[in-house]
């Protein structure tokens, strides 16, 4: 069950949020099923306490979380972040979190630190697409991610502890997930057990998977299609049932160039996707 | 005794129908209705057009013509759930986007086999009236035949629109291949002859 949680509210946005019911009823999450219904039907007994988070690789001084450190070791805010699925529909969800840069400097990473890597809990048991291939869509596990160490630094990368001002709950990757706003959704890993600091750019699960329609990089981009679909335009999904008019146009890193296109200057985003 | 029953097989098909677009207008059938319809519709064309290709076999081998009645009905079926299907994507996925419709048609390869497949299904549906059957003759049948290409193609589109799973299209490949093999003798006659 959801706690509610201690944070700073985000201000004020004009954009309409997708409902909670949505939020938590709408997931990929292929270690619970592959139909999108399926992650809030499967989760629920997913035990996260106790949980340890662990900070590890090119650091100097690594760092263990446990469950209450996820809440406590840095103050919590809320964040109103763009959604962009790479299957074109998107939501606004109002996270709950701190920066991911506030965490990887106090593990004060070394010199040879370039990229970071990402590990979702790999618990069979409690993970039934994990057990068998039938129910997890093929995909090897543990689920991992990466980012560049840039790009994990930037302000706007945010680890996730909870949504609507409770704690997440295990469909959206509890009990402390990453959301990277300006990347399509699944670069933003769940229940997240390692954080590892690298040297060489680390293996990401939908890129060993079809290295031809998911790149290392993944930003949200109108002008690069999926090979089997068009990422121009997305549907809000917001309220409003089978009538809601909600295509819209999909905007260059998700509408966050302003705070990330320096990231990407003088890189051909075409063939780094 | 076959009027009910085709009545059954009406309403079979029709209210889940129903169903589906009530729950989808009042927006109670999961976040994303429009994701919803076009699923729902898409698998209810292919699961009816196995069933009916089961027909002419089951009808053989338990020596039971009078089903053999209920093809055309399940037929006109898979049609209809193949337009609806059609719709969603035009009507709520794209919302309209004429242009958008068009490039994904001629760019996305798995929507092309879509279109090619409901391109077949069209002609089948137009010429099921027992009118335009008997006035087609012989050419008729060589026309239907065609809905062994639809079936296949239809299974490529499915498959192709899918991320990852693998599990699900390969048990509609095990049992298309099956239907189809039922018939090999029948298809390679009729694929033969048209060279």
């Amino acid at each position: 069950t959801q706690q509610a949680l201690n944070y700073q509210k985000a201000p004020a946005t004009d954009e309409l949020l997708t409902p909670e019911a949505k939020v938590t009823s709408h997931n990929n999450f292929y270690e619970f099923g592959l139909d999108k219904s399926d992650p809030a039907r499967n989760s629920q007994g997913l035990k996260v306490k106790p949980w340890q988070l662990t900070v590890s690789g090119e650091v100097s001084k690594p760092i263990t979380l446990d469950y209450d450190d996820l809440f406590k070791k840095f103050p919590l805010e809320e964040r109103i972040y763009r959604l962009r699925c790479v299957e074109a529909w998107s939501m606004v969800v109002p996270w709950v979190g701190f920066s991911l840069a506030d965490l990887i400097k106090q593990a004060a990473p070394t010199s040879k630190a370039k990229y970071v890597a990402f590990e979702t809990l790999y618990d069979p048991e409690q993970m039934p697409g994990q057990r068998s291939r039938r129910i997890g869509g093929g995909i090897d596990y543990p689920y991992v991610e990466g980012l560049r160490l840039d790009e994990a630094m930037n302000p706007l990368t945010m680890l996730s502890v909870g949504l609507y001002g409770k704690t997440l709950p295990p469909q959206n990757g509890a009990p402390i997930r990453l959301v990277v706003p300006w990347k399509y959704g699944f670069k933003s890993i769940k229940s997240i057990v390692s954080i590892k600091l690298v040297e060489k750019m680390p293996p990401t699960t939908w890129n060993i998977l079809a290295p031809n329609e998911y790149g290392f990089y993944a930003n949200v981009n109108p002008d690069v299609s999926h090979p089997r679909w068009s990422q121009a335009s997305e549907r809000r999904i917001t309220t409003g049932g089978l009538f809601a008019r909600n295509r819209i146009a999909t905007l260059p890193f998700n509408g966050y160039g302003e705070e990330v296109a320096h990231l990407y200057k003088n890189m051909d985003l075409a063939r780094y996707y | 005794m076959i009027v009910v029953v085709k009545t059954l097989v009406h309403l079979a098909a029709a209210l889940p129908l129903l169903w589906l677009y009530y729950g989808a207008v009042n927006d109670t059938i999961g976040a994303d209705p429009v994701e919803r319809v076009i699923h729902f519709t898409g698998i209810g064309a292919l699961n009816i057009l196995l069933i009916s290709l089961a027909i002419t076999p089951l009808a053989k081998r338990f020596k039971k013509p009078v089903l053999l009645k209920f093809r055309r009905l399940l037929g006109l079926w898979v049609f209809t759930y193949a337009l609806f299907h059609l719709l969603n994507f035009l009507f709520f996925e794209l919302q309209f986007d004429w242009r958008l419709f068009v490039d994904e048609v001629i760019d996305r390869p798995y929507i092309t086999v879509g279109m090619f497949a409901f391109a077949i299904l069209l002609p089948l549906a137009v010429t099921s009236w027992s009118k335009i059957k008997r006035k087609m003759g012989k050419s008729w049948q060589q026309l239907h035949n065609w809905v062994y290409i639809a079936a296949v193609a239809i299974w490529v589109h499915f498959y192709w629109s899918i991320k990852s799973d693998i599990y699900e299209p390969g048990l509609y490949a095990v049992g298309l291949i099956w239907l189809l093999t039922l018939r090999k003798d029948r298809i390679s006659r009729w694929l033969f002859k048209r060279k």
